[in-house]
């Protein structure tokens, strides 16, 4: 009788596993991306005038809107800001220079600490992004503190899909239109349970459900995670 | 498997059942539904075979990934074919059905979105594919995407219609049907003539393309060989 073989069962526990043996790499490679951040602030500001000319815009046509509008301008800013945001992590490295990351580090360091960096990139640009919609579009938040929760959260889901994506993207021609193209069907049911969840930051009246939606998304997450680390390193051989 | 006659037969044999029995059958009388209810044959069976095509394709595009055999590759692309061209004829049968019974063919229902979000997400697939240029990389990307969006969307279109209210029956429990709503004649028809047959329909058609592919892969090998 012939076993089943199960190895591949048992490589991918072990790359999901073993990662705190990696953590010095990732942790470089994180390190080298908020070095370059710092360095070159091309995402930092060229996001941040993106932003506030949108909302400068929209605050123009429309003045201070009521809160489904508010709240759905919100997440489509958000939605746009993540994709110019996350797309220039893959599409910026040069092939040379991926050649030599490559030779260095191995895939999943490489993959989880872009996961990581962009991350925190949109928190930053979520907090930001908050800001300037208080300041231009006026307040309907019954609870501000909850919607800036939500809004962290909510760039955390959006940012792991779109640096997935982003990795896809770079290895085929027109990287940036494709994002688009692969991107707002995938993403719509997730910002669709966002828009949902962040209904309470507008109402003092407590919904039912919401734990249900805030598991959903977080179990979204682990899975996108997993996924990319399991799938990441097919994208990266030629 | 591919080639042999016995199941095509089958094939054959549950759609005339479906039609036959499908359209001649009785049926619950229901007010509004009428004899719409009929189309239960079709615009259901529809989806239940889009779902299983995917899911084939994906199981194709692991294996794919886990062997590099081109072959592999081939018939997820043909699968995830046959699953849109499924899911384009569920489409517009549920919106014939919804004209006569909700009054317009589309109406925002949160299923008939998720339904056009799975067309495009798959059509992406498609633009993915032919913007690479290397067959290997085409491949291999387009592995990695099939599998990643079928991960993304099926949770969305088993979960999230359950959470939303719909127009489509059974309300906040199964998305795809209320099981109260027929009955036992119709059930019979449902289960063993209309999915059985429309899928084995699909799947011959995807047959016939993949020997077809896999017979131009063979053509182009053989001319680099004789170059």
């Amino acid at each position: 009788m012939a076993y089943p073989n199960i190895r591949w069962a048992y490589t991918i526990f072990a790359q999901i596993f073993f990662i705190p043996g990696q953590l010095k790499h990732i942790f470089t490679l994180f390190k080298k991306d908020i070095l370059l951040e710092i360095r070159q602030q091309y995402s930092f500001y060229g996001v941040l005038l993106y932003v506030a000319s949108t909302i400068f815009v929209l605050y123009m046509v429309m003045g201070q809107p009521e809160e489904t509008i508010w709240k759905a301008l919100f997440w489509m800013i958000q939605l746009f800001i993540c994709i110019n945001a996350v797309a220039k992590s893959f599409l910026q490295e040069s092939r040379g220079r991926l050649l030599y990351f490559y030779s260095i580090a191995g895939a999943r360091q490489f993959i989880i600490a872009k996961l990581l960096f962009n991350s925190a990139l949109m928190i930053v640009m979520s907090l930001l992004s908050f800001l300037l919609f208080q300041l231009l579009l006026g307040s309907p938040l019954e609870s501000p503190f909850t919607f800036v929760l939500i809004s962290c959260f909510g760039g955390i889901s959006l940012s792991l899909v779109f640096t997935f994506l982003a990795a896809i993207a770079a290895r085929a021609q027109q990287s940036a239109a494709l994002m688009a193209i692969m991107g707002f069907p995938l993403i719509i049911p997730q910002l669709l349970l966002l828009i949902k969840l962040s209904s309470i930051a507008f109402s003092s009246v407590l919904q039912s459900g919401l734990t249900f939606i805030i598991l959903l998304l977080a179990s979204f997450d682990v899975m996108i995670v997993v996924l990319a680390i399991i799938l990441f390193p097919f994208l990266w051989k030629d | 498997m591919l080639r042999s006659t016995w199941w095509k037969i089958l094939c054959v044999i549950f759609l005339l059942y479906t039609f036959i029995a499908g359209f001649l059958g009785g049926v619950p009388v229901k007010p509004i539904l009428n004899e719409t209810i009929r189309n239960l044959y079709f615009h259901v069976a529809m989806w239940f075979s889009m779902m299983i095509f995917f899911i084939i394709s994906v199981v194709y595009s692991i294996k794919y990934l886990r062997t590099n055999n081109i072959g592999f590759d081939i018939y997820a692309v043909e699968y995830a074919k046959a699953g849109i061209v499924f899911g384009a004829l569920g489409l517009t049968t549920g919106a014939i059905w919804a004209r006569y019974t909700w009054g317009a063919f589309w109406s925002n229902d949160p299923k008939q979105i998720g339904a056009a979000i799975a067309l495009l997400i798959y059509l992406a697939y498609f633009v993915l594919r032919n913007s690479i240029t290397d067959i290997d990389k085409r491949s291999r990307i387009g592995a990695v995407y099939n599998i990643f969006a079928f991960a993304m969307l099926f949770p969305t279109i088993w979960i999230i219609p359950r959470l939303v209210e719909s127009l489509h029956p059974g309300g906040m429990g199964n998305p795809a049907l209320n099981t109260g709503d027929i009955d036992s004649r119709m059930r019979v028809i449902f289960w063993f003539g209309a999915i059985p047959g429309w899928t084995l329909l699909g799947t011959w058609i995807t047959t016939l393309r993949i020997r077809l592919q896999l017979l131009s892969e063979k053509k182009l090998q053989n001319a680099e060989k004789n170059f």
